[in-house]
C-alpha cells in the first residue's frame, strides 16, 4: 500500500477510483495542435473529459489595440493558419465595410477565387488527416500534392505561402501574374482526379467507415446551442452559410448549393468537407469564367485615401506622395463606428467585431472564432466512446490551435 | 426577410418598455442596451418567443470605456435567428468596480467558454456560471489585462511622441 515517503503527489482519492487519468496533448501528435484534454477512461472507454486551451495565446485582440488597420491583417494570418488567406479577407471587408468601400466586380472574384482555394487547402487536410488518424496515410499524400500546388499560387500572388497576408484593404497589393491563372487552371485541371481517387479509397472503406459512423454524433439543436457552424454545424443538418446568408464578395453571383449530413457524426463531417471541396471547384471555375469578360488590369477600387499607390507615382507625383506618407504611418481618417462582419471560415463563421474611437487603431477589435466556440462540445461528444474514437472525433472537428487560443 | 428590425423593436418595446435603450442600427443591425438585470430576461425572451427566434448564440464580448463613470464595462452579445437570417446586437453596462451580469449559459450551451474569456480579460462575472474560471491566461494572473489601464508599450517611452503617433500612454 502506499508508502507515506513518496515524492509524487496525487490528487485526493486517485488510488481508490477505478478509472485512469490520462492526458491527451498538450503536444500528443494525435491532437494536431498544442492543447490539452484531460481524459478520465475506465478501461477504453472515456468517462470524462477537461479541455485545456490557451498554450499558444498570443492576445491579437491587445495588439490590435495598438497597430494601424492594414498592420492587423498579419495577425489574423496566424489565427486559422491553414486557411489564413480567408482570415486576411475577412478582415480587409470588414475594414472596407466600416469605411464604406465598393469593390470592383474582378476583386471580388479574384477573392472569391483565393477564399476558395483556401477552402479547399484547409478540408483537405482535414479530411486527409481523418485518414491518417484511421490509419491511411496513402491518401493524405496524394492530396498533399494540391496543397502544395495552392500554396504556389498563394506564393504568385502574394510572395508567401503559409502565412499570406494577402490583399489590402481596398483590392490586391498586385494584380495576379499569368503565372498564377496557369497554376489556378493546373489546379482545376488536375485536382477533381486526386480528389476522386482519395474519395475512392476512403469514403466506402469499411475500416474508415466502421471508424467514424455514429461517433462524435451531436443533434442539429445541440450543435446550435454550443455554437457549431461551418461544416460541423452542416453535417448536423443545419444549413447555415454565411455565404448565403449574408453574401460578400459577390457570392450572390455563384451558382453553389450547401451540402448538409443528417447525423453529425464524424463520417457526415467528412462527407460534408469532400461535398464542399467539389463546389468550391466549382465556384473557382465559374469565377475563373467571370473574369474573362472583365478587364484584365483593374484589380483594386479607386480609392487613393485607403489604398497605397503605385511606387513611381509615390516618386513622381506629390498627391501620391502624401497619400502613401498617410496610409504608412497609419494616419488615415478612419470613421468612428462599430461593425459586425462575418465570413464562411473554413471551419465556421469567423467573425469580427470592430469598434472604431476615429483613432489610428481599433478602439476594440474581436475575432468570433469558430473553432473555439464550438470546442466545448468536444467532452459531450467523445463522453462514452472507445480511447480511438476520441482522436478520430477531435480530427473531425478540424480544430487549429491558433484559432482556438487568439 | 420577413422579420424587420422595426418589428423586433416594436415586440421587445412591447414586452419590456423604458428597459431597453438606445435603439439604433448602425451598417443595418439593430443594436440596443438593456439595463443591467435584465440582459438573461431579455434573451429568455428573443429566444423563446415565437416570432423573434433568436436562438443561435454568435459572441459574447466586452469593452472598456474608463469614462464612462459607473458603467465602465459592456458586455455585448450578439444573437442570430437563422430562420428569417436576422442578427441583432445587446448591450449590457456594468460598473467596473463590481462588474456583476447574469449568465446566459442556461440558454446556450455555447455561452460557457465565452463568458470565460471574457471573465478572463475584462473580469466580468457572470453570476450563475457553473465554472467561472481563466481560460486562455494562466491560472496566477491576478490582473485583467483587456482593461484600457494596462497599456501594450511601456507609456515611460519618450521615443515615440503619442500625440502625433497615435493612443498612448496615458490609456
Amino acid at each position: 500500500m502506499l508508502d507515506q515517503k513518496q515524492h509524487v503527489k496525487l490528487p485526493e482519492g486517485s488510488i481508490e477510483k477505478n478509472t485512469t487519468t490520462l492526458n491527451l496533448g498538450p503536444t500528443h501528435p494525435a491532437t494536431h495542435g498544442v492543447f490539452q484534454n484531460i481524459l478520465e477512461i475506465d478501461g477504453e472507454k472515456v468517462v470524462s473529459a477537461v479541455s485545456t486551451v490557451g498554450y499558444i495565446h498570443r492576445a491579437f485582440e491587445k495588439i490590435a489595440e495598438r497597430r494601424p488597420y492594414y498592420q492587423i491583417t498579419p495577425l489574423t494570418d496566424r489565427l486559422n493558419y491553414c486557411s489564413a488567406p480567408i482570415n486576411n479577407m475577412g478582415w480587409i471587408m470588414t475594414v472596407e465595410k466600416l469605411l464604406g468601400l465598393e469593390m470592383p466586380k474582378r476583386v471580388d472574384y479574384l477573392r472569391v477565387i483565393i477564399m476558395e482555394l483556401a477552402r479547399i487547402a484547409d478540408h483537405l487536410i482535414c479530411s486527409a488527416v481523418m485518414g491518417v488518424d484511421t490509419g491511411a496515410l496513402t491518401g493524405f499524400v496524394y492530396l498533399m500534392t494540391y496543397r502544395e500546388l495552392i500554396y504556389e499560387i498563394y506564393e504568385e500572388v502574394c510572395g508567401s505561402r503559409l502565412t499570406t497576408n494577402i490583399g489590402r484593404i481596398g483590392g490586391f497589393e498586385r494584380n495576379f501574374t499569368p503565372a498564377a491563372f496557369e497554376k489556378i487552371e493546373r489546379f482545376l485541371k488536375e485536382y477533381p482526379a486526386a480528389l476522386t481517387e482519395f474519395e475512392t479509397l476512403l469514403t466506402r472503406n469499411r475500416i474508415f467507415m466502421e471508424r467514424t459512423q455514429g461517433v462524435g454524433a451531436i443533434s442539429a439543436e445541440r450543435a446550435m446551442s454550443y455554437g457549431f457552424t461551418g461544416p460541423n454545424l452542416r453535417a448536423a443538418g443545419v444549413d447555415y452559410d454565411v455565404r448565403i446568408a449574408n453574401p460578400y464578395s459577390s457570392y450572390q453571383d455563384f451558382d453553389f448549393s450547401i451540402p448538409v449530413g443528417t447525423t453529425g457524426d464524424c463520417y457526415d463531417r467528412y462527407q460534408v468537407r469532400n461535398a464542399e471541396m467539389w463546389e468550391s471547384i466549382s465556384i473557382i471555375r465559374q469565377a475563373m469564367d467571370k473574369l474573362k469578360g472583365l478587364p484584365d488590369d483593374v484589380y483594386h477600387a479607386d480609392v487613393p485615401a485607403y489604398y497605397l499607390p503605385e511606387k513611381k507615382d509615390v516618386y513622381t507625383k506629390m498627391e501620391a506622395l502624401i497619400y502613401h506618407f498617410k496610409i504608412v504611418m497609419g494616419e488615415t481618417e478612419i470613421l468612428p463606428g462599430e461593425v459586425y462582419n462575418a465570413v464562411e471560415g473554413a471551419n465556421g463563421e469567423l467573425g469580427f467585431y470592430l469598434i472604431s474611437d476615429g483613432g489610428r487603431s481599433p478602439y476594440r477589435l474581436h475575432f468570433r472564432r469558430p473553432c473555439f466556440i464550438y470546442y466545448q462540445a468536444y467532452a459531450e461528444l467523445v463522453k462514452g466512446a472507445m480511447l480511438s474514437d476520441a482522436i478520430v472525433c477531435m480530427s473531425s472537428l478540424n480544430l487549429i490551435a491558433g484559432e482556438l487560443d487568439a | 426577410m420577413s422579420l424587420t428590425n422595426e418589428r423586433i423593436q416594436q415586440r421587445l418595446t412591447e414586452k419590456f418598455g423604458d428597459v431597453l435603450t438606445g435603439f439604433e442600427e448602425p451598417f443595418g443591425l439593430l443594436t440596443f442596451t438593456a439595463q443591467k438585470d435584465y440582459n438573461l430576461k431579455v434573451m429568455q425572451f428573443l429566444f423563446d418567443d415565437e416570432e423573434l427566434r433568436f436562438r443561435f448564440l454568435t459572441d459574447i464580448t466586452a469593452v472598456h470605456y474608463p469614462e464612462r463613470k459607473n458603467e465602465e464595462l459592456c458586455v455585448v452579445y450578439h444573437l442570430h435567428n437563422f430562420v428569417d437570417n436576422v442578427r441583432l446586437r445587446l448591450k449590457v453596462y456594468t460598473p467596473v468596480a463590481a462588474p456583476k451580469v447574469f449568465t446566459a449559459t442556461s440558454l446556450y450551451e455555447s455561452a460557457n467558454w465565452m463568458e470565460r474569456e471574457t471573465y478572463d480579460f475584462f473580469g466580468v462575472d457572470f453570476v450563475g456560471h457553473p465554472n467561472l474560471i481563466r481560460i486562455l491566461n494562466v491560472d496566477e494572473m491576478t490582473y485583467f489585462p483587456m482593461r484600457k489601464e494596462f497599456p501594450l508599450e511601456d507609456p515611460m517611452r519618450t521615443d515615440k511622441d503619442d500625440e502625433m503617433f497615435g493612443r498612448g500612454g496615458h490609456l
